[in-house]
């Protein structure tokens, strides 16, 4: 049985212009120990799948489907109930170190009130596994930097207190939305190290939610692309790369600049991010692509298997789209 | 931090210094003088008068004077129109009052303002937030010379349950009404200060944490989110809790509770020079203790800020 058994998960949003759908009837599933990345542009709906998982939905938000963690529905559990599988059995980490943390309260604080609340640990107890849990992300001097406040640690620091706060529990699912976007290069690559390095440590899944394709591509199992709030491709991450079957992630693949290849000016792929409020009946993708058919904006978009364990939706037969968008 | 404290006091001498003097050509600039009346006095009581309480003398001498009499006799002169008593006398009958119900005005206005604004913003959108920002439009709306007799005629005439005014001592039941009148319009104002902030407190991401850590609503509120949303709260404090506890002309007149705060319009209306400068000195001095005592509060919230 799979960690993580989403299904049919659609998100909701009330606004002023009437219910927008972030995530579109959206079904995946993460088997524990594996890691799932979740790819796309701005307004995907990536981060609102994540949202929905935890329950951290905007006040106007709602999500519908099931959400099944080790057999619970989360969508279906109230906010105590809730409140117990947070942090505790499902992590999270986000985009923004800067801000994620309270910037009032001491690291020391913020870490022990989740193994206090949790595991009912002393505040002492709690404080000494906090440590440990530093030590174990590369904070250097842990002991005493732990009573510290947030602005005394750089962005990198940050972000690694946050990936020891969510992992205090050992939880068996870690879902990291964007952990590196806000950090310079070099500090990605250690985050993207240290998280590799915790997963083997605690055995855990990750869920790992980003745009960048190049962070995939090392760390990741599985591939999952959206578009528009629905799953465009999805597959073992080497075979969606080497082997994409999608204008969506061709185009994306195709805009990962890189140096072994001459050409003068960056890939893109035209066109601007959907808006979610007005998307075609049909693919939400046909307005910017290269291959699109007249009945691509029409024609409801199925997702269908191919091979043994990838699935795709798109109109166009894998081989068509290879000849016609010269890839492969 | 300390030093910083001394700092400030350093520089609170010369402020109070340009208060002194600011006020003293405003007061001279006023046409009129303490002892003009209906019926002109005699120009030989008059300047017999102008000699005994120094108004002959030129102005720069009278405010070397009275700032000297102020820094080593700590006497800050004669009323000029209250004969036989001293402004000190006057300030030592009348501040205890208004200090006594504005800090009880203080304390109430805090504790109803807060718990009010905390209320709406986690209910957001709900019949009670609804009540609640209704009930502070309607509280600052409703000025306290009308919101003081309405309370007379209700509890005292009506209801028969409290006195119409007086002090006595400062005896609870006397101190009620004037509470009431005066904290409203701070309470309003505080509620609706830290509705909009824990608001915005509430939608930022480190709240998003908070709740991803399966914290419970309360303690997101409480622990998280309530010392970041009163830091606007207590900007605003400074000032209105100089404003609480020096009174106001309306509580003191309709409650009449001789209170210092109707000495500030009648000083002023009888150019009781000395009575004008010892309130304003007082209105002063408390305005710089409470802006101190606000800044040392934000360092204490705030880690990022540090003297």
């Amino acid at each position: 049985m799979a960690l993580l058994d989403v299904s049919d998960l659609t998100v909701t949003f009330q606004t002023n212009d009437g219910p927008v759908n972030a995530v579109n009837g959206l079904s995946f599933d993460v088997s524990e120990k594996e890691t799932l990345a979740i790819v796309g542009e701005s307004g995907s709906g990536k981060s609102q799948t994540a949202f929905a998982i935890m329950g951290l939905l905007a006040k106007n938000g709602g999500a519908t489907g099931r959400v099944e963690f080790e057999g619970t529905d989360l969508l279906s559990l109230n906010k105590r109930q809730l409140n117990k599988v947070r942090s505790n059995q499902i992590g999270m980490i986000f985009q923004d170190p800067m801000t994620s943390l309270n910037p009032y309260i001491r690291v020391s604080d913020q870490m022990a009130e989740v193994l206090q609340l949790h595991k009912g640990l002393s505040k002492k107890d709690a404080i000494a596994e906090a440590v440990q849990m530093l030590d174990a992300v590369r904070i250097p001097d842990a002991k005493s930097r732990i009573s510290m406040f947030p602005h005394e640690f750089s962005g990198g620091m940050r972000q690694r207190i946050m990936i020891a706060m969510a992992l205090l529990c050992r939880p068996r699912l870690l879902i990291a939305d964007e952990p590196t976007t806000a950090l310079d290069v070099t500090v990605q690559a250690q985050i993207m190290k240290l998280l590799g390095e915790i997963r083997e440590e605690f055995n855990t899944a990750v869920i790992l939610i980003t745009h960048d394709l190049g962070i995939v591509a090392d760390f990741c199992d599985r591939t999952l692309v959206l578009y528009g709030g629905q799953i465009m491709e999805d597959g073992p991450t080497g075979e969606v790369f080497a082997d994409s079957t999608h204008p969506y992630t061709a185009g994306l693949l195709k805009a990962v600049p890189r140096l072994d290849r001459d050409t003068d000016s960056l890939q893109t792929i035209a066109g601007e991010p959907p808006d979610m409020s007005n998307l075609p009946a049909g693919c939400p993708f046909s307005p910017r692509c290269e291959i699109a058919r007249d009945y691509c904006s029409t024609r409801p978009l199925v997702l269908e298997p191919l091979g043994e364990d990838r699935t795709r939706a798109c109109h166009a037969s894998p081989a068509e789209m290879k000849q016609e968008m010269k890839v492969g | 931090m300390l030093a910083y404290i001394v700092r400030r006091l350093a520089v609170a001498i010369p402020t109070i210094l340009i208060l002194v003097v600011i006020s003293f050509v405003l007061m001279y600039a006023a046409p009129g003088g303490p002892f003009n009346s209906e019926r002109p006095v005699p120009p030989e009581v008059m300047a017999n008068l102008e000699a005994k309480y120094g108004l002959d003398q030129p102005m720069w001498r009278q405010m070397v004077t009275y700032v000297w009499d102020v820094v080593t006799r700590f006497d800050f002169g004669p009323s000029f129109q209250y004969t036989d008593r001293t402004v000190n006398d006057v300030i030592a009958q009348g501040f205890p009052v208004t200090l006594t119900y504005g800090l009880w005005s203080a304390i109430v206005a805090m504790v109803v303002g807060v718990s009010l604004g905390v209320a709406a913003a986690v209910r957001q959108n709900s019949v009670l937030d609804y009540l609640a920002v209704g009930i502070t439009i309607g509280a600052q709306a409703l000025p306290n010379f009308v919101m003081a007799p309405i309370l007379v005629l209700i509890f005292t005439l009506w209801l028969g349950w409290l006195p119409g005014g007086g002090w006595n001592g400062g005896q609870w039941e006397y101190i009620i009404m004037p509470v009431i009148a005066l904290s409203t319009s701070y309470m309003a104002s505080i509620a609706r200060i830290t509705r909009s902030s824990m608001l915005e407190v509430l939608n930022s991401n480190f709240i998003r944490t908070a709740q991803a850590k399966g914290l419970p609503m309360r303690r997101v509120i409480f622990k998280h989110a309530l010392k970041p949303a009163l830091l606007p709260v207590l900007s605003y404090l400074g000032p209105a809790m100089v404003g609480m506890i020096t009174g106001s002309v309306v509580v003191d007149i309709i409650f009449s509770t001789g209170g210092i705060g109707q000495f500030f319009v009648n000083s002023a209306f009888n150019r009781d020079y000395a009575v004008i400068m010892g309130i304003t000195l007082l209105v002063g001095v408390l305005t710089i203790t409470f802006n101190l005592l606000v800044d040392i509060l934000y360092a204490w919230i705030d880690p990022k800020i540090r003297y």
